[in-house]
């Protein structure tokens, strides 16, 4: 299958490539937060480092760095994939998966295995 | 009949937003299986309505992670004076200072207040999506999927914050702070 076919199946033709930079960046900052909150959970130095509000501890870190790894990411792809067409159901299955192992990880009796 | 300030903000922030959203998000996965299953709400309208409609849940989604990590999480993890007899006031230290509660916290307070952090970015992005590309969801499958997919995680991600939210509030309430009196007793 051609890549162009490809894309016709994928999208609309002339679908902007903005929705796969929302799509992928929120699978992103999903799993930044998931990340950040076993990192955090394992590392005293880390944990207190992301203390950035004191009365809220590491969770002010945690969510305030991964909303902008998320927002810097959106920002970085929908300019990178301007005038491109990437595949939307190749970006749907990673940002999916991302979203899964955010919520995974995020559910302490396993992220306490990693 | 009265209420603490503390409990009138967990009741704003679990009751009011937190509720609201999870009403919402049903609302909102009915609205789009309406529109995949008949095509009489893709209309210019229709498209309008559920941008409209998602960017009031990514408001309310925005309100109650805020307002429960800022207002309401610094009282819960507050730390008790050494030797504290009462920890009623202290309500992270009260669960785990029971081994029966120990859980309600290391469990349920663990992942609610990361999961919950999942709903904003998920529905902000639905929200994104169904402004700026309204037209094309009628035609792009995948762009449905991703739109259904990730509303369907705000809600499982909000049910489960809701779910341990009612639980911790049940074991140990977050209270304190001025008495406002709602009505006056004889």
């Amino acid at each position: 299958m051609s890549s162009q076919s490809a894309i016709s199946q994928d999208s609309a033709p002339g679908l902007p490539n903005g929705s796969a930079a929302a799509i992928l960046s929120a699978g992103i900052g999903s799993f930044t937060l998931a990340l950040l909150t076993i990192v955090a959970d394992q590392s005293a130095t880390v944990k207190s480092m992301l203390s950035i509000y004191k009365p809220t501890g590491a969770l002010s870190g945690v969510t305030t760095f991964a909303m902008l790894a998320w927002i810097v990411v959106w920002a970085i792809l929908d300019w990178r994939w301007r005038g491109r067409n990437p595949s939307l159901k190749r970006i749907n299955v990673i940002a999916f998966a991302l979203l899964a192992l955010s919520l995974l990880a995020t559910f302490p009796p396993l992220g306490d295995l990693l | 009949m009265e209420i603490t300030t503390r409990s009138l903000w967990t009741l704003v922030h679990g009751m009011g937003f937190g509720a609201l959203y999870l009403l919402a998000c049903s609302g909102a996965i009915v609205l789009l299986f309406l529109r995949s299953a008949t095509n009489e709400h893709s209309t210019p309208k229709g498209d309008r309505v559920l941008g409209i409609y998602l960017t009031v849940m990514a408001a309310v989604a925005w309100l109650t992670v805020l307002s429960g990590t800022y207002i309401i999480y610094p009282w819960y993890r507050a730390a008790p004076p050494a030797g504290a007899a009462h920890l009623t006031a202290f309500p992270r230290s009260l669960l785990l200072s029971n081994p029966a509660t120990k859980q309600w916290h290391l469990i349920g307070m663990e992942w609610k207040e990361h999961v919950a952090w999942l709903v904003p970015i998920a529905v902000t992005m639905a929200a994104f999506i169904a402004i700026k590309y309204a037209r094309d969801l009628k035609h792009s499958p995948p762009l449905r999927t991703a739109l259904y997919g990730f509303v369907a995680t705000s809600l499982f991600a909000a049910g489960v914050a809701g779910f341990f939210g009612a639980m911790l509030d049940k074991n140990a309430p977050v209270d304190g702070g001025q008495t406002i009196r709602l009505v006056q007793g004889e």
